[in-house]
């Protein structure tokens, strides 16, 4: 990789960390509004036109709050709970292919922060301790809700990781790489009808968009922040921008998953009739292979892209619609429903590639 | 090389952490400071499947266990019951005699080096580290497997409501 | 234990259905309605009232903030009888008659006035009885005016100084006794030569 190259990805990885936070930004008017559109209401509306700017007003609001610690806290764990919960939110964007690559000549841009051999393993490892930051500020506030806040936040995503994991092992097993960008280029080859990972896992795709509400603690799975139970959960205790981070890295999280089931189950950057495309530009509308090729790339980026904002409107969609599950429901559903499921869907999924009936995935890039 | 050096030093101080630190909440948050470092270390190495493995395993489960039970205990310095002088002499014996055994048995070791012209830098990859699970070591891996998979319907079962049991 | 009225209707607890232990349709039922209320505010009209900009007509019978009237020639009508006063459930009138002096015919009708005319707004609870006692037809609640919050009690009191009407036609209050056109032009010419 040349030096030029690198400088790129600098670049691009800048982007992605500014765009992840732009997304979380206006997932929280996002939310006001569906919510309030959902409910027959009109959602904010004051700030700005459509309160387009309404995201800036909170973070006023949050940043000009009294600062409170509560007595008996942990000092330093109460303030590093937040900064952890929003760091390993951060994180896990990195890998995530949003486009295939531009190509200015000798210069190729992959549009991906990093591309690692085990990206996989990576979002899923930044996953599971994700549940730090909610773990160490609710022990840190020296509150009981905030404890039992925390202590549901650990137990509920350590159950559920396990059904994701085994849900993803199935895809793992089509693909034969851990690789987000294989996964994606693996879900359209040139020249073939080739189907997007949800038409062949659509029992994994459902045990694993279940996972992900649970693992974002969103709802109907938002037990650790309960509050008809636990006034609170984890952030009873918190006020002004450390409760502002928690918030935030929700929604940070709501991005990442969604950008991962895009990916590995809705073909990521891919869409329908790409090269069909791509050859019609390069040949009868006189453009380069690389002119076509950047054409097609930054399409993809906003076919991924439409694929993310549609999932986060799931997110939304189903929090306005579902109650919250009890404790135990959740519990169950968890390890007496999903698991079985997903080890059935591994079972499956071999079943049908020893027959033959999936068929192996050839590497054509 | 400074990199090494760095985790390596970050390594020590947070694992001497665990040992010293006298709230077992800290102790914990210690000992995932010192999983991450291993991990960097595998990554230095270009094993990047176990440095994912590690932190996901250990860093992401287990020590979310560990935190779960200890925060469920309330331990801390006031109520944390004073042990008696004879188990905290057998306790630093038992220790001397562990980090002696592990100084005999790596003093005659000599590190071998590689060579450059052989060595091959994938060979941490997933894999490379697949086939070799697969291949020669397929046995053991699949009774593991087995053993695992065992546990988990294990926990299955004793999560299955029982007939009778009260339903809320 | 047997119903008394015969009428309780006997639930018998079937079970679940597989459809319905899969909680999916249950959950792809209640999706589906949600999103028909999310079109729904695309495309019908909102009933939310957005407050500043637009307000909610008032009933024509609502009961608001006091108004003491004048009469055509831009006298006060109230003649401190103390009716109101009596009438009033919550006590929330008071006042001080004074006698009219020489002079003074142009700005109060009666021979008797009320020097000060107080009402507690936070005692008044804007029944009304006031506006039905009243001989002379001097108060009324107006329809469209209610009594705005303060951040002190002594603000609640109004004195005559907020309950009396302006003299001008054209800013009285639209409840009670109206002004002809003529007598609105009377007063309007009036008011300018004076």
């Amino acid at each position: 990789m040349s030096l030029e190259s690198l400088g790129w990805q600098g670049l691009v990885i800048l982007v992605v960390f500014g765009i992840s936070l732009l997304i979380a930004t206006y997932c929280t008017y996002a939310e006001r509004v569906i919510a309030a559109f959902l409910q027959d209401r009109v959602g904010p509306d004051r700030a700005g036109p459509f309160g387009i700017v309404q995201p800036l007003a909170d973070a006023v609001k949050l940043f000009t709050k009294e600062e409170f610690f509560p007595s008996g806290a942990n000092k330093a764990l109460f303030i590093f709970g937040p900064c952890l919960a929003m760091i390993t939110a951060l994180m896990s964007s990195a890998v995530i292919p949003f486009g295939n690559f531009l190509k200015f000549g000798e210069t190729v841009v992959h549009l991906q922060g990093i591309e690692i051999n085990v990206g996989m393993l990576y979002v899923f490892g930044i996953v599971s301790l994700g549940v730090y930051g909610i773990m160490i500020g609710g022990w840190a506030s020296n509150n009981k809700f905030s404890l039992l806040g925390a202590i549901r936040a650990a137990s509920q995503n350590i159950s559920y990781e396990l059904a994701m994991g085994l849900a993803l092992i199935a895809v793992l097993m089509m693909s034969g790489s851990l690789s987000l960008r294989d996964i994606t280029l693996q879900q359209s080859v040139p020249g073939e009808w080739h189907f997007w990972n949800v038409v062949k896992q659509p029992l994994g795709f459902i045990i694993f968009i279940v996972c992900a509400f649970a693992e974002t603690n969103r709802t109907p799975f938002d037990l650790p922040e309960c509050e008809t139970e636990l006034v609170g959960g984890y952030h009873t205790e918190y006020s002004s921008m450390k409760m502002g981070l928690y918030l935030f890295a929700e929604y940070v999280n709501v991005f990442v998953a969604s950008a991962v089931m895009s990916v590995i189950y809705f073909g990521g950057f891919n869409f329908p009739f790409q090269y069909e495309l791509r050859s019609w530009l390069s040949s009868s509308q006189g453009l380069s292979i690389d002119a076509a090729q950047n054409i097609i790339a930054i399409l993809g980026v906003v076919a991924v892209f439409a694929k993310i904002f549609a999932f986060i409107f799931f997110f939304m969609w189903v929090r306005w619609t579902l109650p919250r599950f009890r404790y135990d429901q959740l519990m169950r559903l968890g390890w007496t429903i999903l698991i079985p499921l997903a080890i059935f869907n591994i079972l499956l999924t071999g079943g049908l590639i020893t027959t033959g009936i999936i068929p192996e995935i050839k590497q054509w890039w | 090389m400074s990199l090494f050096l760095f985790l390596s030093f970050v390594a020590l101080l947070s694992a001497l952490g665990v040992v010293l630190a006298k709230n077992p909440v800290h102790s914990v948050l210690f000992l995932i400071l010192t999983f991450f470092t291993l991990s960097a270390h595998y990554l230095l190495l270009n094993a990047q499947f176990l440095a994912a493995v590690n932190i996901i395993v250990y860093a992401g489960a287990i020590m979310v266990l560990f935190l779960f039970v200890i925060m469920f205990l309330n331990l801390n310095e006031e109520t944390e019951p004073q042990k008696p002088m004879l188990a905290k002499v057998a306790a630093t014996v038992s220790g001397g005699l562990l980090l002696l055994v592990m100084v005999a048995a790596l003093r005659g070791v000599e590190p071998t080096g590689y060579n450059a012209a052989t060595f091959d830098s994938q060979i941490g990859m997933v894999d490379r580290l697949g086939m070799v699970l697969f291949k020669e070591y397929s046995l053991p891996f699949e009774l593991a497997s087995i053993l695992l998979l065992a546990a988990m319907v294990g926990s299955v079962m004793l999560g299955k409501r029982e007939t009778g049991e009260r339903n809320f | 234990m047997e119903s008394l009225s015969n009428r309780a209707k006997k639930l018998e607890k079937k079970p679940m259905t597989l459809a319905e232990r899969a909680y999916l349709p249950a959950i792809f039922q209640g999706l589906s309605i949600t999103m028909q209320h999310f079109f729904r505010a695309a495309t019908k009209k909102q009933i939310t009232v957005r407050y500043p900009e637009e307000t909610r007509p008032f009933s024509p019978v609502f009961r608001g903030l006091h108004v003491l009237k004048r009469d055509e020639q831009g006298r006060e009508r109230c003649t401190a009888c103390g009716l109101c006063a009596v009438a009033c459930p919550a006590e929330a009138i008071t006042m001080v008659a004074g006698e009219r002096k020489k002079g003074e015919q142009n700005l109060y009708r009666e021979e008797k006035y009320a020097v000060s005319y107080e009402i507690n707004m936070l005692r008044c609870i804007f029944c009304g009885l006031c506006e039905e006692a009243c001989p002379k037809a001097a108060v009324y609640l107006q329809a469209d005016k209610m009594a705005p919050p303060r951040y002190e009690r002594d603000e609640f009191i109004y004195g005559k100084d907020r309950l009396v009407e302006p003299v001008s036609p054209d800013n009285r209050s639209k409840r009670g006794i109206q002004l002809t056109p003529e007598q609105a032009d009377k007063l309007r010419t009036q008011m300018q030569s004076a």
